[in-house]
This record gives structure tokens, C-alpha cells and sequence, in this order.
């Protein structure tokens, strides 16, 4: 009875929500008193392979099939479903990233298993039960839902479980799937990434902004200082329905939620929705030129002032603390 | 064209979120319901898709009598008929299956939820009836064009999209930039009353999930305000308190 992780690659590589999906698997199979196998499905090198084991995966099936090359989420959950079922787990973790959402809850069928999407925490096992906090009400809450089928999927948020070394020597075996033609009905005709740009929801630092920008010409300072931090740039809910910035900056409630290390949220006055969206942040700095702003009773830092002012001076610390 | 258009009951997004019952039920008192925000989307798109005669609209809900106001709503803002399979929804692999169930015998081209319902972000029913049914499922879409028999989508991917082609049947999740939501004219709300609203029973399927407790955030301490004039503290304090940068 072991426990399967799905890695997901881009590009031949893992990112840090894959590592971070790889450790929680780890400390689950730790809790079963099991070990963890990891699958990867497209054209990744054995380096890159290898690299599963310094986070506790001592197998990795290595699915390289043409036809598996690009990402279909019918083909890829019947392969993992598959292998999951050779390899006797009953455990099945990936990380719950865009794919991660189209794809777990097809694994889940297959298994006949329960998901818990959006988990935040390892599974609770002592009261018998296989029970995982996961996000609820867009970020409002938290359900505890008990996973009552033999078989069990978890998507793990990202940045919501570390990244957590436990070096194991890693076996990579070719694992050949057999492909259903049917299952293979969507072509992808393009991909269109930035890659110079932190992805959104997995960023640890986010460098946000609202209505107080007064207009998207001024988005200026806000792409600076999220440059010097490393950061992903987000938005309200009124600054992307005036089309201002991009839908997928638009944290809220009927947005993203995301759960960064550090959210600075510039010119928002923190409606009920957009607060849902930020919630699981660990640190939270609000600048606002209104003290009553609804923002600040969620803050942990904040600047009561004008923007236009204030994100400067944060431009000019920053460029000092780093030089 | 035949569009089955999935919708869920969902508190409005004013809503402060409570729980009764030591925290194992959500309480519902004075709360307002509502058409699932992304679910409206997907309505919005299936209308525009249909409309001038070339199809027609199908909306689909797994709830009890209590959905029917919310129904209605859906009904008003263009969908030709409605069904209700009368059960407590109480996870999303249970209404996908009812939603399956119902679609397998009927010719629908496509069928689109919303990406996910705000109270249970589930992200799952779409891609649970793609698997119940065996066609393919794209989730988290921001773009959905027909033509003909194939279809043309947008997915958004970690910093970007990917543009997929699908031909025949397949179930779609709809997310912000798919359509503008329709708001419901006059005409919409007085046919509403009299388009048809069928109740079906549901069929039964294994238990897999329970929501056994609620928590919710916990409180965050005061906020440690920093004056304008001295704002370049803020950095330090990031760095060297809460070490976050």
C-alpha cells in the first residue's frame, strides 16, 4: 500500500508547488508507514527525475509516451489511475494547480475515490478517519472533510505545506501506459506563457493594487516594486472589470484566492469579497490614504497615505536594502 | 445546438460566514441565495452560443425545493427549460453523478458549469461528469468559441493560457472573461414563471466525502501602523521582524 504523487512538468522541469506536493506525500506515506512513488508523465530528463528523491520519493515512474507528450487530462487520470492500482495505492496526491483541478477530480472517479481539493494541512487519521483541512466559502473558511472511500485523492495548494528535504535514493522505471485512443480528445493548439512574470498563485510574494490607482497608467510603480521583490502583481475586482489589469490578477472571492507569504494591497479598501480572496495570506500590508479602510483590521502592517508617495519611498528602501 | 447549463444555490457574496451546531453546519439563517457567479457566466456564454434559434439552453441544479426560486433566476436571464433532481447536494462526485445521469440518454453538444461554486470550490464537477460520461472536460476556461461540430477554447494555465481544440461532446468549467453576465430583462422575468421546471429523482452512488467540522480563519492580531513620512521602516520591519522579504 503505497502512496502515489503526480508531478507535474513544465518544459521537462518541476516547479516548487511540485516539490511541495512531493513533501506532503512523503509525510503522509510516513503516517501509513509506507513509501511514496511519484509519477511523471511527458519528456523530462533522469536528472530531473532524480531530483523527487531528495524530497522522500524512493520510485518514480517515468511515463514518456508520444502521445502523452502534452497534457490531456482524460489520458493523463485513466495512466495514473492505472498506476496507482499496480503499485496498490490507495493514496493519491498531486498539487492543485490549474491542470491539478481538471485532473484530480477524474482520478477520483476512476477510484472510486473522494477528493479533498485545496488542502492546507496533512490528513488527521486518529480518530480512524482520513480526514483533511481544506479551503471553503472562497477563502471565508475551512472544512474538515473526512474522506470515507478506501481509495483517497488530495490536490495540495500551493504554498500552503513547505517544501521539506528527506533525501531518498530515487529508482526510475519506465512505466509504459496504455493509451486509449478516446481518451485522447482535446489538441492543444498553443501555449502562451510569460515567463518573465511570477505565476500568480503560487508566487510567495504578492505586490497588489486597486480603484486608489485611479488608472492603469499608473501601474508603473507597482510592477516596479514587485520586480524588486520578486513578486506577482494582482488586482480588486473593480480595477479588472475596468479592464484595467488582466482577469487572472483579480484576487477575491469570484477571483483567486492565494495564500502568498507576504500580500501588499495598495489603494484596496477591502471589501468582504476581496478580503475571502487574501485571507490565508501570512503577512498582510495595507496602504491607503482612507484609516477607515476596512483593510486595516486585517493588517499586519500598514501606512495610512497616499500611494503615490508612499510606494516610491518602498521603492527607494528596497533598492537601498538590496544594494 | 443543446447546452446543458449546470448551476448551484450558493450564499451571495456579502454573505459573513457562520456556523451552527458546533461548527458542523453552515448557518443559513437570514442568508441570501443566489445563482453561482461563475455558473452565470457559463449561462451568459450558452445563451449567446443559442440565441436567433440556432439552439437551445438547458439549465440543470441537484438541490431540493428550496432551489427553485434560484431556478427561476436562471430561467430569467435566458435559459429555455429547467431540471431539478431533488436532493441534497452533498458533495460534488454525488452531483456529477446525477448530472451524468441525466445527460447520458439526452443529445446534449455541450455542457458547462461554472469553475468552481464559492462556497465549496470544489473546481470539481465538470471534470467528474466528463469522466462519469467519457468525453472530454476542460477546466478553468476563459474563452469558448463553436464551430460547427469542433470547438476552440482558451484554459488558464500558472502564467498564461493554452488554446485546445475539441470535436464532438465535452463539458466545459467557465471562468471571469467567457461572457459578461446577462442581467435578466422584463420579458426574461415573466417567462421565467412559466418555462418549464422538471423534477426528477436522484440515483444513488456511494458515499466518498463528509464535512465533518467548520473552522474559520483565525482573528489576525491589530495592525502595527507605520507613519507615511517614515514608510522606507516598512522594508526593515518585513525583513528583520516578519521575515517575509
Amino acid at each position: 500500500m503505497s502512496v502515489l504523487v503526480y508531478v507535474e512538468q513544465a518544459e521537462g522541469k518541476f516547479k516548487k508547488s511540485v516539490f511541495e506536493a512531493v513533501s506532503y506525500a512523503k509525510a503522509i506515506a510516513d503516517q501509513q508507514s509506507t513509501h511514496l512513488t511519484a509519477i511523471s508523465i511527458g519528456n523530462v530528463a533522469e536528472s530531473e527525475l532524480k531530483e523527487l528523491g531528495k524530497y522522500g520519493a524512493s520510485k518514480v515512474l517515468n511515463v514518456s509516451n508520444d502521445q502523452l507528450k502534452t497534457f490531456v487530462n482524460q489520458a493523463y487520470a485513466s495512466v495514473i489511475a492505472n498506476a496507482a492500482e499496480k503499485e496498490g495505492a490507495h493514496i493519491v496526491v498531486l498539487s492543485n494547480s490549474f491542470s491539478g483541478k481538471g485532473l484530480a477530480p477524474r482520478i477520483a472517479v476512476k477510484l472510486k475515490a473522494g477528493l479533498a481539493d485545496g488542502a492546507v494541512e496533512l490528513p488527521k487519521t486518529d480518530a480512524g478517519n482520513f480526514a483533511v483541512k481544506k479551503t471553503a466559502f472562497s477563502g471565508k473558511a475551512f472544512a474538515i472533510t473526512e474522506l470515507t472511500s478506501a481509495n483517497k485523492v488530495i490536490a495540495l495548494n500551493p504554498n500552503a505545506f513547505g517544501v521539506k528535504e528527506n533525501a531518498t535514493d530515487a529508482s526510475i522505471e519506465n512505466f509504459t501506459a496504455d493509451v486509449k485512443q478516446s481518451d485522447l480528445g482535446t489538441v492543444i493548439k498553443d501555449i502562451v506563457r510569460a515567463t518573465d512574470k511570477v505565476s500568480l498563485p503560487d508566487a510567495e510574494i504578492v505586490v497588489s493594487a486597486g480603484r486608489g490607482l485611479k488608472g492603469p497608467e499608473n501601474w508603473g510603480m507597482i510592477e516596479e516594486l514587485a520586480g524588486l521583490l520578486g513578486a506577482a502583481t494582482a488586482c480588486s475586482k473593480p480595477v479588472s472589470d475596468a479592464d484595467w489589469r488582466p482577469h487572472s490578477e483579480h484576487v477575491g472571492q469570484t477571483g483567486i484566492a492565494i495564500s502568498p507569504n507576504l500580500y501588499i494591497a495598495i489603494g484596496i479598501s477591502g471589501a468582504i469579497q476581496h478580503l475571502a480572496g487574501v485571507s490565508s495570506s501570512k503577512v498582510i500590508v495595507v496602504i491607503n490614504k482612507d484609516p477607515e479602510a476596512p483593510f486595516f483590521k486585517v493588517a499586519d502592517y500598514g501606512i495610512v497615505g497616499d500611494a503615490f508617495e508612499v510606494v516610491p519611498k518602498l521603492i527607494e528602501a528596497l533598492k537601498a536594502h538590496k544594494g | 445546438m443543446k447546452i446543458l447549463v449546470c448551476i448551484s444555490n450558493v450564499p451571495d457574496t456579502t454573505t459573513k460566514i457562520t456556523f451552527t451546531n458546533d461548527n458542523t453546519e453552515f448557518n443559513t439563517a437570514g442568508v441570501q441565495y443566489i445563482v453561482n457567479p461563475y455558473d452565470e457566466i457559463a449561462l451568459s456564454r450558452a445563451i449567446e452560443l443559442t440565441e436567433g434559434g440556432k439552439g437551445t439552453v438547458t439549465v440543470i441544479n441537484v438541490g431540493e425545493a428550496a432551489t427553485d426560486p434560484t431556478i427561476r433566476k436562471a430561467l430569467a436571464i435566458g435559459a429555455d427549460d429547467a431540471v431539478r433532481v431533488n436532493a441534497v447536494p452533498r458533495d460534488a462526485y454525488f452531483v456529477a453523478k446525477q448530472i451524468a445521469e441525466y445527460a447520458k440518454d439526452k443529445d446534449f453538444n455541450i455542457i458547462l458549469t461554472g469553475r468552481e461554486s464559492i462556497d465549496y470550490n470544489g473546481n470539481q464537477v465538470a471534470a467528474m461528469v466528463g469522466e462519469f460520461l467519457d468525453i472530454p472536460s476542460i477546466s478553468i476556461v476563459k474563452k469558448l468559441d463553436v464551430d460547427g461540430d469542433s470547438a476552440t477554447i482558451e484554459r488558464e494555465i500558472e502564467g498564461g493560457k493554452e488554446v485546445i481544440t475539441v470535436s464532438g461532446k465535452f463539458v466545459a468549467s467557465c471562468a471571469e472573461g467567457v461572457a459578461e453576465p446577462k442581467i435578466p430583462n422584463m420579458r426574461g422575468i415573466m417567462s421565467a414563471r412559466t418555462k418549464p421546471l422538471n423534477v426528477v429523482e436522484a440515483v444513488s452512488i456511494e458515499e466518498v466525502t463528509k464535512v465533518t467540522k467548520y473552522e474559520t480563519p483565525a482573528p489576525r492580531g491589530t495592525v502595527k501602523l507605520i507613519p507615511a513620512e517614515q514608510s522606507e521602516q516598512l522594508i526593515s520591519l518585513l525583513h528583520s521582524e516578519a521575515k517575509v522579504i
